[in-house]
């Protein structure tokens, strides 16, 4: 005779728990003729609840090269965890530094690996190659894991208008300067923080030259 | 008789007869749309002279801020005002209805309306609805009895409490109120702070506010200012704002988009021939 082990249920329930939750954040990055700039704002949030108003993410990943981060904050972690892990393994085998192409179809790679249990991270990375210009690659999680190297790429909501000069005619395209790309940026994430609830507290600026990577703090409104 | 028909005149209150009909939609599969909830921070006090009412000014609709200075402190009476969170319309219709039901019945009896006529006629049409009505209220004001204080949510249940609190901040202004409140906060005591002499109504409106300002900057829910309301047995103040919590950023930049650089779309040039042409010259009017 065959022992029937199952719990005897009047009704099947079914249970809406998810493996997922959402940490907010904005990170956003773009790219002049040589330099990047990639930022994000410090609020790491959950539902109603602030946890931290000191948390930027953005990683960096070398002396050149920035990885943002957002999403659900264990699976960043993990992400950025072995993203960091694969890059030293990298520069170990073949007594090199990795590009930044290379970083970003590591990653897309590591992304893909998880195509029907995905990590919920958004990712955008931002360096200079090895010509010494720059160049943000944007990576999402698997559900578009494409590699596309631009000059101006944002995740969550930001303004497409003063440098991509979308919906313009005839508008002169000037090279970005420095100054105007870390001006421009924080001008977007207050306007992010006056509408956007998962935005603001404080904003980490990354600048990527060749000299090296210099960061910048910036408050926003803590409400 | 014949041909008589006769007709229903509408009776007041709300129309139920859609719901058949949203039914029948639902089981074919459509997702009906869910009424807007705001996350917010109300609170009040009674204090030795009368009540505090607070709250913040932030609508929002999911993560999105919706309003970043809305008005939730609402006129019931004369010496009453009513605080709401929950579904804005609800808050909103709910106080507008009493309201107007409260001034009838002081027109009728010829007194000033009472808190607890405000209350019972709340609480009656919440319970009415079941909680259908997303409205959760803080009632306070001064009448014959005195200062009063309650909250109401919005299946109907009520508390008379001295300090009280509502919405998704309410833990952070009940932390603010367990920490600091004292019954009777009267003349000229000394605060806490710097132990300075000061007004018990200063003292009660500096908790309260502190109270919705915890609310503002730990819940995302709530944000922007500070509307507060202070009864008394002579008087009623409405200030809005009474504190802008925090400053908007700067802006450092221009971004209107260069002259000329409009985008054209679609370009079409259509000739006529002119046959005729006609001037007329326009009188002046008299005057």
């Amino acid at each position: 005779m065959e022992l029937d082990f199952r719990v005897p249920t009047q009704h099947q329930v079914q249970r809406d728990w998810s493996p997922y939750s959402m940490n907010g954040g904005t990170v956003l990055a773009l790219a002049g003729e040589d330099f990047a700039v990639i930022a994000s704002d410090t609020r790491l949030s959950e539902g109603f609840q602030i946890y931290s108003r000191d948390y930027p993410k953005t990683y960096q990943l070398s002396d050149n090269m920035v990885l943002g981060c957002c999403g659900f904050h264990g699976d960043v972690l993990t992400v950025t965890k072995n993203i960091k892990s694969r890059i030293k393994d990298y520069e170990h085998l073949h007594r090199k530094k990795m590009s930044c192409a290379a970083v970003a179809q590591r990653l897309s790679v590591m992304l893909y690996s998880r195509r029907f249990f995905p990590y919920y991270a958004f990712n955008i990375l931002a360096g200079l190659d090895n010509e010494g210009e720059s160049v943000t690659v944007g990576v999402t999680n698997v559900r578009s894991s494409l590699v596309l190297p631009v000059t101006y790429y944002t995740h969550t909501h930001t303004h497409q208008g003063e440098i991509g000069l979308k919906n313009q005619s005839g508008a002169e395209e000037v090279p970005l300067s420095q100054d105007k790309a870390v001006a421009l940026v924080q001008d977007v994430f207050s306007a992010a923080a006056e509408r956007d609830i998962y935005t603001g507290d404080g904003l980490e600026i990354c600048v990527i030259t060749a000299a090296g990577v210099d960061m910048k703090r910036v408050p926003l409104r803590r409400d | 008789m014949a041909g008589a028909v006769s007709v229903e005149m509408p009776r007041g209150g709300f129309s139920f007869e859609l719901c058949k009909r949203n039914a029948a939609l639902a089981a074919a599969g459509m997702k009906p749309p869910t009424p807007v909830k705001t996350g917010t921070t109300i609170a009040g006090l009674i204090f030795k002279d009368g009540v505090v009412l607070g709250a913040d000014t932030r609508a929002t609709e999911g993560s999105v801020v919706a309003d970043k200075n809305c008005a939730k402190i609402h006129y019931m009476a004369k010496n009453i005002y009513c605080c709401g969170a929950g579904t804005a319309a609800d808050t909103e219709y709910t106080t507008l209805q009493i309201s107007s039901e409260l001034e009838l019945h002081r027109l009728e009896t010829g007194r000033k309306p009472r808190v607890g006529t405000a209350l019972r006629m709340l609480k009656q049409h919440l319970f009415h609805y079941q909680g259908h009505i997303g409205a959760y209220l803080v009632l306070g004001g001064v009448d014959i009895t005195g200062p009063n204080l309650y909250t109401v949510h919005a299946h109907g249940s009520t508390d008379k409490l001295p300090y009280v609190s509502m919405g998704s901040g309410s833990l952070a202004a009940m932390a603010t109120f367990e920490d600091r409140f004292r019954p009777n906060m009267d003349v000229s005591v000394k605060t806490f702070k710097f132990g300075i002499s000061r007004k018990s109504e200063k003292e009660a409106v500096q908790l309260v506010r502190d109270a919705i300002v915890a609310g503002i900057f730990n819940d995302l829910g709530s944000g922007s200012n500070v509307d507060i309301c202070i009864i008394t047995a002579d008087k009623t103040e409405y200030i809005r704002p009474f504190d802008v919590a925090n400053e908007k950023g700067e802006r450092t930049g221009d971004y209107r988009y260069a002259r000329g650089t409009t985008a054209v779309l679609e370009t079409s040039v259509r000739k006529f021939e002119v046959t005729s042409e006609t001037v007329t010259s326009a009188e002046p009017m008299e005057s």
